[in-house]
């Protein structure tokens, strides 16, 4: 097992004006498992390649350990792209289709027994090492899959989108099967995707990336509660942070017919007159008089809770603004309501640089 | 329940709508089922009837369906052998109203069969062998277009005979990836890693089925398509430097690739400072050197290697007629006076077992072979009676091959609610086999 180290690490491509990955500098603790996350095209996938060898690195360095892997070629890195090709072989049993590549790859046949005996029970597939793959339930087949990449034992587990050809439900239990059986085997894996519920839920760590620039690593508790910048405060948290211009005046800023009180310390880190202000859902409130005024255009009901979404007219501009509300007790869609932050867990950016300025 | 499909298709056949969209495809009539060997497949893959052609169908998501079929498009449009993308469906539902997966529909590949239906006795070596050659050919012209596979092997590939030969075709691009600026060595080595596996783990599950001929090595003929495959790379695109007094070395190169079946159809060609030496590379290959040649001269458009045998025969036919004579002249008297004959002796009931030019290569052959046994001259058309009649009539139909299913796993499946049908362990200890 090790660390993983990108040190200003840069793709650019042949032809190409801007890098795809730019400087990146990452540092992934031994056995954690850290998300890239990302909208399509920020190059999450391309530092995970860079990492696995199958991208040039045109400035900067990546360390597997304390080995500079840069110019390493993948099968010499020491890492396993899982799930890359899951096909079992209907005529081996469980334990062949385990072992096999460990054969030819020369480990001794006591070895292969030893390895793939410690994958299965982490699997939970010992009873079915003498058994054909046909036999099996549809998990059970995927944590076969698993174990050929770790019999292998890599230092680093790498996995891009894997989860992207599974139906809905398959999606959501083998999501949480790979994150507590990382935990288990406690091997450095890094995990791309671009669904951030995934990547919150199964992260220790999750790296957001954004036109090839890394944007925040943090917890995903520190991601949702102080994103550093007005992208991640969009892109992480779903229903998505409320965001919305408005000016600054005095002891705060402007928020429909009310003034959200702000420390004047926080206000005056930037030049504008204006902030970007956002708010979650759960710490936007309906209130009768205080706020903004919207018309409710939809109420989604989820059971005890519900998100009410609704239309402000500002400026001649339209705007959605989403707010959690019981799943019970709550207006009706068409009504005009205001809705007000609460609990001051407030979110400030700066309108230019939309750098976090509370 | 037909309304609500949402087709995309690259010609449009109505015979498309009839079929049974509204069940899964595991549920589908044996009416619309032509049953060809299949190779292994994460999916659920089927083939059935459509207008008088086969096609094959694969249950996947809409997004993976989507794109596979754009980048199948993708690769015919660079010339690159795979099969050809016919239409993909989304929103089918069942009678209930339920979500069916969509699917890729591809054409069938005529006459083009996946590894393990190769022989009906089972693999033989040396098929195993000239299996991976043609992979290796098939992975070098991806790779020069750009295209990362991801997940090479023979289940993933359809061969067509070619003459002694194959020639691999790409069916699965699920998993690939196009890039503009070409791939990086990192990309071409992984590619070529999970060839190596994929390969000794399709064929030690071929010996595992019984379906391996004796002596059929998977770790030996996979590590073959690493060699293979370098040495073609290397041959097409590595530099090479001599002295400006060997120029000669230019139309050698040229002529080794033309050998190889490839045409250079750019060739970077620099002096050093001195003026003393000179480096060549070719910057641009085309395959299909001999296809080319044979199709400008007769419009047959067969295999490579086929092209080549014939090719072989033709030139050997001007020889003998008119060595100073115009090639385009001869090649039509060939064409009607040699091949066509040949194919139309073929009796009609077996013109499914092989394509056109591969039958007049093997009669070839079989001339070749017929008149050393006599130990005489054999005229042509004694050959193909013979071939007819001792080789052909007791071959099977390759055309569209119909045989019981190979067993594919599906894969992956949600876990089947309720009891699970658990079969017996396999007799002795599991630690013999790994």
């Amino acid at each position: 097992m090790a660390s993983v180290k990108f040190d200003n690490a840069t793709r650019t491509y042949p032809g190409g004006t801007t890098p795809a990955v730019d400087s990146v500098n990452l540092e992934i603790a031994d056995g954690e498992f850290l998300v890239l996350v990302g909208p399509s095209g920020c190059g999450k996938s391309t530092t995970l390649r860079m990492l696995a060898g199958l991208e040039e690195v045109n400035g900067g360095k990546i360390f597997i350990g304390d080995r500079d892997v840069t110019e390493i070629p993948p099968k010499d890195r020491d890492i396993a792209m899982v799930f890359q090709n899951y096909a079992l072989y209907p005529h081996m049993t469980v334990a062949e289709n385990m072992g096999f590549a460990l054969k030819i790859a020369g480990v001794a046949k006591e070895e292969r027994a030893a390895r793939v005996l410690d994958a299965a029970k982490l699997l939970d597939l010992e009873p079915y090492l003498n058994r054909k793959p046909k036999a099996l339930s549809g998990g059970q087949r995927q944590r076969v899959a698993m174990g050929r990449a770790i019999v292998r034992k890599p230092q680093v587990f790498l996995m891009d989108e894997p989860l992207s050809n599974l139906d809905a439900k398959l999606r959501v239990q083998t999501r949480t099967q790979i994150a507590s059986l990382q935990r288990r085997l406690g091997v450095t894996t890094v995990y791309v995707t671009h669904d951030q519920v995934e990547a919150m839920t199964m992260g220790d760590r999750v790296a957001v990336l954004k036109d090839g620039i890394l944007q925040q690593v943090a917890t995903p508790r520190e991601l949702y509660e102080t994103p550093k910048n007005v992208f991640v405060a969009g892109f992480i948290g779903s229903p998505a942070m409320n965001l919305l211009q408005v000016p600054i005046v005095d002891g705060g800023v402007q928020f429909g017919n009310a003034v959200v009180p702000i420390p004047s310390a926080v206000l005056s880190k930037t030049k504008a007159k204006m902030v970007t202000l956002g708010v979650r859902p759960e710490n936007l409130s309906v209130s009768k008089t205080k706020g903004i005024s919207v018309e409710i255009a939809v109420i989604e009901e989820l059971g005890s809770d519900g998100y009410l979404y609704g239309v402000a007219k500002i400026d001649g501009g339209e705007f959605e603004l989403v707010s959690r509300v019981d799943g019970r007790d709550h207006p009706n869609k068409g009504e005009t309501v205001f809705l007000n932050p609460e609990g001051g867990i407030m979110h400030i950016f700066d309108v230019e640089t939309g750098e976090r300025l509370n | 329940m037909t309304q609500a499909l949402d087709i995309t298709a690259a010609t449009v056949d109505p015979a498309l709508l009839d079929l049974p969209w509204h069940l899964p495809l595991e549920q589908w009539p044996e009416e619309n089922i032509a049953s060809l060997p299949k190779g292994l497949s994460r999916h659920t893959v089927r083939f059935a009837h459509l207008s008088g052609h086969v096609i094959a169908i694969k249950e996947t998501l809409p997004d993976l369906a989507k794109r596979e079929y754009e980048m199948l498009k993708e690769l015919q449009k660079l010339d690159v052998p795979c099969v050809e993308p016919f239409a993909n469906i989304k929103n089918r539902v069942d009678a209930n109203g339920d979500e069916l997966p969509a699917v890729l529909i591809t054409r069938h590949l005529k006459f083009a069969l996946p590894y393990r239906a190769m022989w009906s006795q089972g693999l033989r070596a040396e098929t195993a062998t000239r299996l991976v050659d043609a992979l290796a050919v098939l992975l070098v012209r991806l790779h020069l277009a750009g295209f990362f596979w991801g997940d090479v092997s023979l289940s993933n590939t359809l061969f067509r005979r070619d003459a002694g030969a194959f020639a691999a075709y790409l069916v699965d691009a699920e998993t690939g990836q196009l890039y503009e600026s070409g791939l990086s060595s990192g990309q071409r080595e992984n590619d070529l890693e999970i060839a190596r596996v994929n390969i000794a783990g399709e064929l030690m599950d071929l010996v595992a089925s019984g379906r391996a001929g004796e002596g059929v090595d998977p770790n030996a003929t996979s590590e073959r398509i690493v060699n293979k495959y370098r040495e073609l790379w290397k041959e097409l695109t590595a530099a090479e430097v001599f002295d400006k007094d060997e120029r000669w070395r230019i139309n050698q190169r040229v002529e080794r690739l033309n050998d190889l079946g490839f045409d250079i159809e750019e060739l970077m060609i620099k002096t050093d400072d001195s003026g003393n030496s000179l480096k060549i590379q070719p910057k641009v290959v085309d395959a299909g050197h001999h296809t080319r040649r044979l199709i400008r001269l007769t419009g047959l458009d067969v295999q490579e290697n086929q092209s080549r045998k014939l090719l072989n025969d033709l030139d050997a036919f001007r020889v003998k007629i008119d060595p100073e004579g115009d090639e385009e002249v001869l090649a039509h008297r060939w064409l009607s006076e040699v091949f066509e004959p040949v194919v139309k002796a073929i009796p009609r009931e077996y013109s499914g077992r092989l394509e056109p030019a591969e039958v007049f290569h093997q009669v070839l052959l079989h001339r070749w072979d017929l008149a050393e046994k006599l130990n005489r001259k054999v005229p042509l058309e004694e050959a193909v009676n013979s071939y007819v009649v001792n080789v052909l009539a007791h071959r099977r139909d390759e055309e569209a091959l119909i045989s019981p299913p190979t067993e594919a796993i599906t894969l992956p499946t949600a876990v089947p609610s309720g009891n699970i049908e658990v079969e017996e362990d396999e007799k002795g200890d599991w630690r013999d086999k790994v």
